[in-house]
């Protein structure tokens, strides 16, 4: 009776990712009214600048107020539908984009286009890129929600590129090929590579040689780059961010044919912490891609009462600087809180300088080195010790044992009690003795060496 | 660097190089004319009054008035601001339950409460466009079709055809009758399908009809739900015109008439709403779909992530749509000031001979010009039309743009301007009628004229049209859409 996309499980939302917030929702830590509930790490949210933001909405009522000099603009904005967006806020934008890369790129507001969140904007760039059946190239790990995102209803697929801790999952030109090889042995047209920089669930910011390496790829297979780049206001330690338009202009590419082939995609939901009000954008230096996106954007445009408040947020250019740097100190504080917290509890996280999150080793804990053990340990971690965090193989990481946690969505109490309970944890579990991996072994190197590579498709 | 067109049909998809969105039309003239030359009452007054743009926007002193007594609405007070947190990282797809229920209220209001609105079957979407979208895409599968009465809003080509691949298949429906929906109508249609072997997933109806203004009567309703409850296809019912019914029929929702006595699954049944057109919020994008099959809402409620409302403005709403007083106030007062200005609107048009159909809702009337037409074709719909815009200086919107299969007919907007420009805009519409008591003739150079005026009614895959020069008009695009507006 309904569609095949409504009876299917495409939306990727009977994933583990999903089905952990399902029991945080029922069980919901709180420090007072429920201090046994679940603790929610899986949520990569930025709670710790939100004071900022409070103090300057209330010394600029104004912009809440829907107030232009006093005047009250609530008129024109609940008339403005024009998906060309607000041209305050256009410009606001790449003007925030551009200070976030150190002004070593400029951005054009014409090339800007507005969603809602980058939600919507990636599954509008894939519907401008793709034919159903076509394929995108994604590094794994990848954002759970990529799954919906790029392939739900747009019907393209995703073929990872295989990266490994080994090497601290930098993307090689190896990797790239053999990926665009297993696209042509399923026979599946490669129409791009997508890449989340900084990562996610990573928290590593990509180098300028993995750029490099990416560009140099996507000239010579003639297809294009999405660079996701939401967190790149969360970088908060060297190296520091290179976005693709700054590794483009390093090497004079604004001429060349790949330049219209990439394409940023932003949002404010991570850098501001403004999940809620659904800003998300395409940036493109492809007409085409701009003229098409826009059009699509009708189904899901911003609100203009959003854009309004937050064009006079952004136009304050001392508030956002400062911001941006406050917001990064408190950020790498609070990360380094959970890594020692982990440190302390014996459990290695990969080493990161951006993001809302730390991409945690947790395979000494497992039981066997199978996906199997690692849903078994994330059940434990849920149920038994109320912390929901990201299982790796729901961000289809091909090695089992890595768990995403994220820690800026807390508070540091809430923290510190998610870091007593990881202690807990590791008190109850054995350290299993694998196959061909002894404990001390482990502790040795920095990284596991390279296990036999495992075809087997992880969880949903 | 310059890219040629078939480059970027291999470089980008068939979706984005096509023609789906529907905005490589002829109609972009009116909207050109206006954007080059917009009316100002002070400023330029002798610029085209846009008339072709169904926004009401007759009762914003009592929403402004409203907002500035209510600032914990907009979040602003001292106390409010600590709430700013709480409403910027909710992104539950289910949406604030103070949203649900308040848009549950209105929306149980504005049908007089004779029905009631689950708050959990409230799912949000990116604005009507968005809910439309969103339904086709829980419905139907690509090539799949949905049967829609004639004439409908061109943007359902868009909404429910774009990036859906469905198609829809015209209901034909005419003046003969006043337009309204036959039940051998819908079955030839649903015959037509069937010999062209398209699976047929729905019908698609808007009550109150844009742009016709008519609500439908309780028989025409009655006997579409025993026809898709017999065919055991979707029943989806566009009500975003709900509350700018503003006299006799009154308005009645298919959610009274499956109360009724009458067979029907109701998991067939299926309401678009938005605050656009009865509130006049087209800016805040809140559309809503309605369902009542469990698995639509869950479905729609997961593909709402791709237009969630943003929490601001549902803080807004909620707290707006919940002030009982400001509903009954705003409601009464909204269909009070829609009927003046229709009134004032169709007695001008009848003393200088011209009518419209008899209507009783919406933002806009259905005019009938036919007499002007030197023949009953669109060719002369055309021509009259560039000539009401270039002359008369009035944007309306020819009829042949919502698949009307009458030519001559036009639809008019009269709730997007204040009075001193609706009394501008009928005195250039009676002089226009005065002075051209004669059909006007086609004219053979008109550098306004386009051949291929008349639109397909054939249902069109998205895949098989490809952007072709031929079909972009003449005149650059403007960077508008006109169909975002001309809703």
């Amino acid at each position: 009776m309904l569609s095949k996309k409504a009876s299917c499980d495409s939306h990727g939302q009977d994933s583990s990712y999903f089905l952990g917030w399902q029991e945080y929702e029922k069980n919901p830590y709180d420090q007072v009214q429920n201090p046994n509930g679940i603790i929610q790490m899986g949520l990569a949210e930025n709670q710790l600048s939100f004071d900022l933001i409070e103090s300057w909405l209330a010394s600029n009522p104004d912009a809440l107020e829907l107030k232009r000099n006093g005047e009250s603009v609530f008129k024109e904005l609940a008339l403005f539908q024009d998906y060309n967006g607000f041209p305050a806020f256009k410009n606001e934008m790449v003007d925030f984009m551009a200070s976030m890369r150190g002004n070593k790129v400029k951005f054009d507001p014409n090339k800007l286009v507005l969603t809602a969140g980058s939600t919507s904007a990636n599954e509008t760039l894939m519907f401008c890129l793709a034919d159903r059946g076509d394929a995108f190239l994604l590094p794994i790990p990848y954002y759970p929600g990529f799954d919906r995102d790029l392939k739900w209803r747009t019907e393209a697929e995703i073929v990872p590129i295989k990266c490994t801790s080994a090497n601290g999952y930098k993307i090689t030109e190896t990797a790239l090929e053999e990926a665009y090889q297993q696209a042509q042995k399923f026979n599946l047209k490669v129409k791009g590579v997508l890449v989340t920089n900084p990562s996610n669930p990573l928290g590593t910011t990509m180098t300028r040689l993995e750029l490099n390496h990416l560009i140099d790829f996507a000239i010579e297979k003639e297809i294009h780059i999405i660079s996701d780049e939401i967190y790149s206001g969360t970088v908060f330690n060297s190296p520091s961010f290179v976005s693709i338009a700054e590794a483009l202009t390093e090497r004079n590419l604004e001429d060349a044919e790949v330049w219209n082939r990439c394409h940023i995609v932003y949002s404010l939901s991570k850098d501001l912490g403004l999940p809620g009000f659904r800003v998300g954008m395409i940036y493109s230096n492809n007409q085409a891609v701009v003229s098409a996106a826009t059009k699509m954007s009708s189904f899901g445009l911003v609100s203009a009462q959003t854009q309004y408040t937050l064009s006079q947020m952004l136009k304050d250019k001392k508030f956002t600087a400062n911001y941006m740097e406050e917001n990064q100190k408190r950020l790498e504080r609070r990360k380094e809180m959970l890594v020692c917290g982990l440190k302390g509890a014996g459990i290695r996280c990969l080493e990161s300088n951006a993001g809302l999150f730390c991409w945690v080793d947790m395979r000494h804990l497992l039981q066997s080195n199978t996906f199997e053990a690692e849903k078994k340990l994330w059940k434990k971690v849920v149920c038994e010790f109320g912390l929901n965090i990201s299982p790796g193989s729901s961000c289809h990481c091909s090695e089992p044992g890595w768990f995403r946690m994220c820690f800026a969505n807390m508070s540091e109490e809430t923290l510190m009690v998610a870091m007593q309970r990881i202690k807990a944890l590791v008190e109850s579990t054995i350290v299993p003795q694998q196959t061909g991996l002894s404990k001390s072994r482990w502790l040795k190197n920095k990284w596991v060496f390279q296990l036999a590579s495992y075809e087997q498709e992880p969880d949903r | 660097m310059g890219f040629t067109l078939s480059n970027q049909q291999q470089l980008l998809s068939k979706m984005a190089t096509g023609n789906g969105h529907g905005e490589n039309s002829p109609y972009f003239d009116g909207w050109k004319a206006y954007d080059s030359d917009p009316f100002h009452v002070t400023k330029n007054p002798n610029g085209v009054i846009q008339m072709g743009l169904a926004e009401n926007e007759m009762c914003f002193d009592l929403i402004q008035e409203w907002v500035l007594n209510n600032p914990e609405a907009s979040i602003c007070t001292a106390a409010g601001v600590n709430e700013f947190k709480d409403i910027a990282i909710f992104q539950d797809y289910h949406g604030l339950p103070e949203f649900r229920n308040a848009v549950a209220n209105f929306m149980g209001r504005v049908r007089g409460n004779r029905v009631t609105f689950d708050a959990d079957r409230i799912v949000m979407s990116g604005g009507a466009t968005g809910a439309h979208e969103t339904i086709a895409f829980c419905l139907a599968d690509p090539g799949d079709a949905f049967l829609v009465p004639v004439p409908y809003y061109p943007g359902f080509d868009r909404d429910l055809g774009w990036r859906t691949g469905v198609q829809l298949i015209p209901v034909a429906c005419d003046s003969s009758n006043n337009f309204k929906v036959t039940r051998a109508a819908l079955e030839a249609a649903y015959e037509k399908a069937q010999k062209a072997n398209i699976r047929v997933k729905g019908l698609l109806i808007t009550n109150p009809s844009n742009p016709l203004g008519t609500v439908l009567d309780r028989d025409t309703l009655r006997s579409l739900v025993t026809f898709i409850n017999e065919k055991k296809i979707h029943l989806v019912c566009d009500e975003i015109y709900a509350a700018t019914v503003f006299s006799q029929p009154s308005f009645i929702s298919i959610a009274e008439i499956i109360e009724e006595d009458i067979e029907c699954n109701r998991n067939l049944i299926h309401i678009v709403y938005s605050l656009s057109k009865d509130m006049g919020f087209p800016g805040f994008r809140v559309g809503i779909v309605y369902s009542y099959n469990d698995d639509v809402v869950n479905c729609a409620r997961k593909m709402s992530s791709f237009g969630l409302v943003s929490t601001q403005t549902q803080h807004l709403i909620a707290s707006m749509l919940s002030d009982n007083e400001l509903v009954e106030r705003f409601i009464a007062q909204s269909a009070k000031r829609l009927k003046a200005r229709h009134m004032r609107f169709t007695m001008e048009l009848a003393q200088v001979g011209t009518s419209c159909l008899k209507s009783n809702g919406g933002l806009f009337v259905w005019m009938d010009l036919r007499r002007l037409l030197k023949e009953q074709t669109f060719e002369a719909e055309m021509v009259l039309w560039h000539t009401i815009i270039h002359e008369v200086k009035l944007n309306v919107s020819p009829g042949s743009s919502f698949h009307c299969p009458e030519p001559g007919w036009f639809r008019v907007c009269f709730a997007n301007m204040d009075d001193k420009t609706m009394e501008i805009a009928l005195s250039r519409i009676r002089n226009f009628v005065a002075q051209y008591k004669e059909p006007i003739a086609p004219r053979k150079n008109n550098r306004y004229w386009q051949s291929n005026l008349r639109l397909s009614f054939q249902s069109r895959r998205m895949d098989d049209i490809m952007m072709s020069p031929c079909m972009m008009s003449p005149h650059s695009p403007i960077p508008q859409s006109p169909l975002v507006r001309a809703t």
